[in-house]
């Protein structure tokens, strides 16, 4: 082929984006019968039943509905009708605060463990216990301490951040090349050095993909959070509109969930492009 | 001996093997060095080599005995032995200057960065890697790693060198160049060197003396080989003196067959004394039938 690789591969993203879609609009056209009905009652009726429209909606409704969230995304006409910029900025917020407090602790921590051999047996137990624990099950453990949702859905989310990185951050401190090591040693490097110009580097690759993991996990927890502490958020968003019984704005949200995960991605992938040294 | 710089005293290293047992990698070695000298030992894998200079560097320490520098016992790693490390170790994530000046920096901590990159920038270009200092480890071949290792340990002005096979994984051309390298910095600064090689002839080169030892476990020191050559010999040139087969097949003979039986055959050995040897001075050179016999009986 002559054709670049990128270029053949942008070519059949294109055709599989088209082919769904055309897909999606033919599976979602009306099919069932209509039904003659008295008109009065006809009224009372959805589309559904009075032109036979599928409940579930086309591509077009959905880009529809989507170009008029986009056009205004940050109104607020109370409780239950908010922008999605809005409903967004609120879930990511609280992951930016519940992931930075997992920072905070999990970095320091995994330091320990990976530094000290005692401190990585004495906690290792209590890693493999509380690791495994599905973040939702705190839940109302939190909402009891806490009494106050929106916490505990940060705390939620702390949790559920804590572990990748703390895992992570432990195992690349406690991989650190023994020459590198020994090059400090020799140097008759203090600890605290030791610990900023050589652990820190030499780590910080393994402890960004941590961080990495990290985050996308606390976007796919947050949402499942939200639909449980309700209020605002994207997750809330996603139950309301589904309470609405309006699929096209589910749709909609699913849609911006992705692409905000997508991006949180992006933006530790770039970090991770940083502090990554060749060998 | 007064002016010894650099003794081993009686040192041993000893692991635990299974059963309560221990395994003895070596014991009982005794050796002096003295200043400006130039040492090598060579001996084969397994022997205790890496070992001796990971004690000598203090990075390990022996189950028994101890090293004196410089009239005081050695107690762990100091800026005034530097490590020329087996695989080049520098870090990945600092240019050139950038691994030489954390040495720098670590040695003089009050220095100003201008102090520190000029002292730095003296060593680059002193094993003449002029014009590199931005670029990674990463950029450089295996040759021009090691001359960074060779900078960065230059570069803090220790009291003495340890050198772990520093030249092994490069090609012969490489190996050639910095070998005069190394002779030439370590003539001009008076450097005292510990070096452990495989390789004969350039420990034959390079050292004032070349320390033979046997075959692990339970390794000694079996002779010191004082180095007949002169003084300014050159790469080039040291295989046609006289004297060069008689060493070279001394120790080779060494480590094909004496290594491994060494221990038995000498009962009277006193490690307190390692004898030295002159060969081709103290012992009539080899007839130049078994010269060939010798040189076949190599590639074992």
């Amino acid at each position: 082929m002559l054709r670049s690789l990128p270029l053949r591969a942008a070519a059949l993203s294109v055709v599989v984006f088209f082919t769904f879609m055309l897909a999606w609009h033919l599976a979602v056209r009306g099919t069932t019968a209509v039904q003659q009905m008295d008109p009065e009652y006809a009224k009372l009726m959805g589309v559904t039943a009075t032109h036979g429209k599928s409940a579930m909606p086309g591509p077009l409704d959905v880009a529809a509905t989507l170009w008029g969230h986009l056009k205004r995304p940050f109104y607020d006409n109370g409780p239950n009708d908010k922008g999605l910029g809005i409903q967004l900025g609120y879930s990511i917020a609280r992951v930016a605060i519940g992931y930075f407090l997992a920072v905070i602790v999990a970095i320091p921590i995994g330091f320990l463990i990976g530094m000290s051999p005692l401190m990585s047996r004495a906690l290792d137990p209590f890693i493999q216990v509380l690791k495994p624990i599905s973040p939702l099950a705190w839940m109302p453990l939190a909402l009891y301490t806490i009494k106050d949702s929106s916490l505990s859905a940060i705390f939620v989310i702390f949790i559920c951040s804590l572990w990748p990185m703390m895992i992570n951050t432990a195992f690349g401190v406690s991989a650190v090349r023994k020459e590198w090591l020994n090059v400090a040693r020799t140097l008759e490097v203090g600890t605290f050095r030791r610990a900023f110009t050589v652990i820190l580097p030499a780590a910080a690759p393994t402890i960004v993909t941590g961080m990495r993991i990290s985050i996308g996990i606390a976007w796919l927890v947050i949402v499942a959070a939200e639909m449980l502490v309700g209020g605002t958020g994207i997750g809330y968003f996603v139950w309301n509109e589904w309470n609405n019984l309006s699929i096209t704005n589910v749709i909609n949200a699913i849609l911006l969930i992705g692409l905000v995960g997508m991006l949180l991605d992006q933006i530790l992938a770039r970090f991770a492009r940083l502090v990554t040294f060749p060998e | 001996m007064s002016d010894k710089f650099i003794s081993l005293e009686g040192i041993a290293k000893r692991y635990p093997a299974p059963g309560g047992l221990t395994t003895t990698i070596f014991e009982n070695l005794w050796l002096s060095m003295n200043r400006g000298e130039f040492t090598c030992v060579i001996g084969h894998s397994g022997c205790g080599k890496t070992t001796v200079l990971n004690i000598l560097a203090g990075l390990d320490t022996p189950s028994e005995g101890a090293v004196i520098v410089d009239n005081l016992a050695i107690d762990g790693p100091s800026l005034d032995r530097a490590v020329i490390f087996q695989g080049h170790s520098l870090l990945p994530w600092r240019t050139v200057m950038g691994n030489v000046s954390y040495a720098v920096s670590s040695k003089w901590r009050r220095w100003s960065s201008a102090q520190v990159r000029a002292q730095a920038q003296k060593f680059i270009d002193l094993v003449g890697l002029t014009g590199s200092e931005h670029k990674h480890p990463s950029e450089l071949s295996g040759g021009m790693k090691q001359r960074v290792g060779i900078a960065r340990a230059l570069s803090i002005q220790p009291k003495m060198m340890l050198m772990d096979e520093p030249f092994s994984a490069l090609d012969a051309l490489t190996r050639g160049t910095l070998q005069d390298e190394v002779r030439r910095i370590c003539q001009e600064t008076g450097q005292t060197t510990f070096m452990i090689t495989h390789d004969v002839d350039e420990a034959i080169y390079l050292a004032d003396n070349i320390v033979l030892m046997t075959n692990g476990p339970g390794a000694v020191l079996a002779e010191v080989v004082v180095n007949p050559l002169p003084k300014d010999r050159k790469r080039t040139e040291v295989h046609k003196h006289p004297l060069y087969y008689a060493v070279r097949n001394h120790i080779v003979d060494f480590l094909v067959s004496r290594s491994r039986t060494f221990v038995e055959q000498t009962p009277g050995f006193d490690p307190r004394h390692v004898p030295l040897v002159r060969p081709g001075l103290d012992e009539p050179p080899p007839e130049p039938d078994s010269t060939v016999v010798r040189l076949a009986s190599r590639g074992h």
